[in-house]
């Protein structure tokens, strides 16, 4: 079923249209533990491919978010910020954490489809 | 060569992430995770293994006592068999080596110890005692801390008699016709117990708990349990670089000790007299953003005036926590004060300790 994408720093990316949802995987998520605190980009801000977005905090620690593709922040979903624990719940559903407006659609082309990501994970946790 | 403890395999068996600590594989959540955890030891019972940390047997002769007052700033004359103090063990400067908890017990002392500290404390503790007297780190025993409201009634099905431990208190008990020692102390904020046990037969103890209704819980959740209690990591809050007075820890100090020798007891005098230059506050973030070790502090002006050495999310207090350092004039409940996270300034307040009010049992004898 799944047209997603995957980075290899854990994010999903959901393109419709010219616009991109972006999230953190549900292995992320069980990597990182109880998620406790979420920093999310501001809307309109242009973001580079690679770069930091946001922020994640398990009790433990603290983790950069970032996107997998570059472009102008349209949407931050400010559910999480104020209950990150929906992170953990449902992180690839209601849990997204921004939407870009994509500026160079190729920059898809980088990124592994649900098969090769799972292979990853399985590999990287290791 | 990395330790394994006795329950090692238990662990295993109730999906523990396992990490190094100390030297030791040790267990930092299990299937449930931190918050969860955390939560069921404040409503419930909760199950640490704690078996990496020390434990420290001292016999010797009648002058044993004094001999230790020598080392540690407490009264120890005053102690009883089976009463149990916090104390530390500092170099000359009164920076701590480490912090214990020491009890008296027939014919000697039992001083648990910090699990990257022990062998440490206990060359340092040897040499002072210059073979005076018997020191023996014990390696064949488990350590396992039994913490929450339904401690007491799920301990004391196993091992009759519990209940009427006092708070910092302990005794001999048997499990299954063998000695078992236990105290009735923790590090969670919550009425609780810590036995020390043989190694073989904890894995049946502590399934003995698991049976009645208790929880294995991992280090994460004893970390922000901790937090939450206001109490010291040694390493974190307090190291060789600060005092017992400037840890806000005075109270461990014996009234009566103060003002006799012990190793740093000119700085400590002089401290208790003239006072500090920093000394470690609660802090209380606004917001959910999370002040971990090492974040900056600042005052109204932008001056840099301490330092976080604690931080995270307190799930039974539901906001972020933290502990650390400041010059002495902003140690005053409501100061206001800025934490760098990030690059941005997060304002915060000086605040009471614990965010976590406590349970304890409070004994009725106090030394």
């Amino acid at each position: 079923m799944s047209n997603l994408k995957y980075s290899k720093e854990h994010e999903w990316l959901k393109l419709d249209g010219d616009v991109a949802t972006i999230g953190i995987t549900k292995h992320a998520t069980e990597m990182l533990g109880d998620i406790v605190f979420a920093e999310l980009p501001e809307k309109g801000a242009n973001v580079e491919k690679d770069s930091t977005a946001g922020v994640v905090e398990s009790t433990k620690a603290a983790s950069d978010v970032y996107t997998p593709i570059s472009g102008e922040v349209v949407e931050a979903n400010r559910m999480i910020v104020d209950d990150p624990s929906k992170i953990n719940a449902d992180p690839e559903g209601e849990a997204w954490f921004f939407k870009l407006k994509i500026k160079d659609i190729k920059e898809l082309d980088t990124l592994m489809n649900k098969d090769e990501y799972d292979k990853f994970a399985k590999e990287s946790a290791q | 060569m990395i330790k394994k403890t006795s329950l090692y395999n238990l662990h295993k068996k109730y999906f523990a992430k396992m990490v190094e600590f100390a030297g030791y594989e040790m267990p930092i959540q299990y299937k449930d995770g931190i918050i969860n955890e955390h939560k069921f030891t404040r409503t419930n019972c909760g199950v640490f293994d704690v078996s990496h940390m020390g434990q420290l047997f001292i016999y010797g002769n009648e002058n044993l006592t004094q001999d230790l007052e020598k080392i540690f700033p407490v009264d120890l004359k005053n102690l009883q068999v089976n009463q149990s103090k916090y104390s530390f063990l500092m170099n000359d400067s009164a920076g701590i080596y480490d912090d214990l908890i020491i009890t008296k017990i027939i014919g000697g002392y039992l001083i648990i110890l910090n699990a990257a500290c022990k062998e440490n404390d206990h060359k340092i503790i040897q040499e002072k005692l210059k073979n005076k007297h018997n020191v023996e780190l014990k390696e064949n025993l488990s350590l396992i801390a039994i913490q929450g409201p339904k401690a007491k009634s799920i301990l004391e099905k196993e091992i009759q008699g519990v209940e009427k431990l006092k708070f910092m208190s302990g005794g001999k008990f048997k499990f299954q016709k063998n000695d078992i020692y236990i105290t009735r102390s923790g590090y969670t904020g919550e009425d609780g117990f810590e036995v020390s046990i043989n190694d073989s037969y904890v894995q049946e103890f502590v399934e003995n708990m698991l049976k009645s209704g208790a929880k294995l819980i991992g280090l994460g959740a004893r970390d922000t349990l901790r937090m939450e209690a206001g109490l010291c990591l040694y390493g974190n809050d307090i190291d060789m670089n600060t005092t017992p007075i400037e840890a806000n820890l005075k109270w461990a100090i014996s009234k009566n000790r103060i003002n006799t020798e012990y190793p740093g007891s000119k700085i400590i005098q002089n401290q208790i007299q003239s006072g500090v230059h920093k000394i470690r506050i609660g802090i209380k973030p606004d917001g959910r953003v999370i002040a971990r070790g090492n974040t900056k502090i600042y005052n109204n002006d932008n001056k840099e005036i301490g330092k976080v050495t604690s931080g995270t999310f307190g799930p039974s207090v539901d906001h972020s926590i933290a502990m650390g350092y400041v010059e002495n004039q902003y140690a005053t409940l409501n100061t206001k004060l800025f934490l760098e996270v990030r690059g941005k300034k997060i304002p915060a307040n000086v605040c009471n300790l614990p965010f976590y009010k406590k349970n304890y049992v409070k004994g009725e004898i106090n030394v």
